[in-house]
């Protein structure tokens, strides 16, 4: 089921290996994402996430070194997580020139890489481009409508 | 976290023809099925199937005005999914530049071992 899609990349002054072991190393993930992280980087490894008193389960997806990683959380503990349970979070890295990374991360409802090629060109040609931009705009017209 | 509860709600944004619908009624105010179904290219049916999902995620609401129904915006829903989804995107920009910052850190300090 098509749901929520947040879209944001950043560009890094540091190679795409030293990003990678960032963004999958237990002890740096602790410093940007939760307040403690339990997790090996293997495909379907199952870890944890404690954010002050609280915590969830997170379930490593993909793994391809140094351009994917992926994983589910948000999703309630003991219960396996899929589309429409958790979050998905997609990291791609893109080395861009002189040791530069290009970070993009998507976080969605649901699993855009299991789908076919074309059905997912198809999606974010439909949804996901401009998707967060036509929630703005809406904002703004709503601000703007005729009053009745 | 609002994300998964509003599931409904995201879904109901992300289709195209919803959007479409959503648009007319944002910039129309009150206005009724067959005034919506004038203005799209698609059918009656599909205007009430797709009022059906907006009203059900809250976005939209209806209110008789004689023997017509007339469909509405939620203004302070929309406003509400609109500051959730800028909230989400804020907390990973936040959550990027922490990753910056730690990356390039870690990079400084290798270049600084092995001067090229």
């Amino acid at each position: 089921m098509p749901g929520l899609v947040i879209e944001r990349e950043i560009l890094i002054d540091a190679p795409v290996e030293v990003v990678w072991r960032t963004i999958t190393e237990p002890d740096q993930m602790s410093q940007w994402f939760a307040d403690r992280v339990e997790l090996v980087a293997e495909p379907g490894a199952h870890g944890f996430m404690e954010f002050g008193d609280q915590g969830g389960p997170v379930v490593v997806e993909i793994v391809d070194p140094p351009a994917r990683f992926s994983f589910r959380w948000n999703h309630q503990a003991g219960e396996e997580p899929m589309a429409g349970n958790s979050m998905l979070v997609e990291f791609t890295l893109t080395p861009e020139g002189g040791e530069r990374t290009r970070l993009r991360v998507v976080e969605s409802g649901h699993e855009l890489l299991s789908w076919p090629e074309a059905e997912k060109e198809r999606y974010a040609g439909e949804h996901q481009g401009g998707w967060a931009e036509y929630l703005d705009r809406l904002a703004s017209l709503l601000a703007r409508r005729p009053s009745g | 976290m609002t994300a998964q509860a509003d599931d409904e709600l995201w879904s109901a944004i992300a289709d195209p023809s919803r959007r479409r619908v959503l648009d007319l009624l944002v910039s129309n105010g009150g206005v009724s099925a067959s005034w919506l179904a004038s203005r799209v290219p698609f059918s009656r049916q599909a205007v009430s199937k797709h009022l059906a999902v907006l009203e059900r995620a809250g976005l939209i609401s209806r209110r008789k005005q004689g023997r017509e129904v007339l469909y509405q915006v939620e203004a302070g829903r929309l406003d509400q999914a609109t500051r959730a989804m800028s909230e989400l995107a804020a907390q990973w920009d936040r959550r990027l530049a922490a990753i910056k910052r730690l990356a390039e850190t870690v990079h400084a300090a290798d270049k600084e071992r092995k001067p090229s």
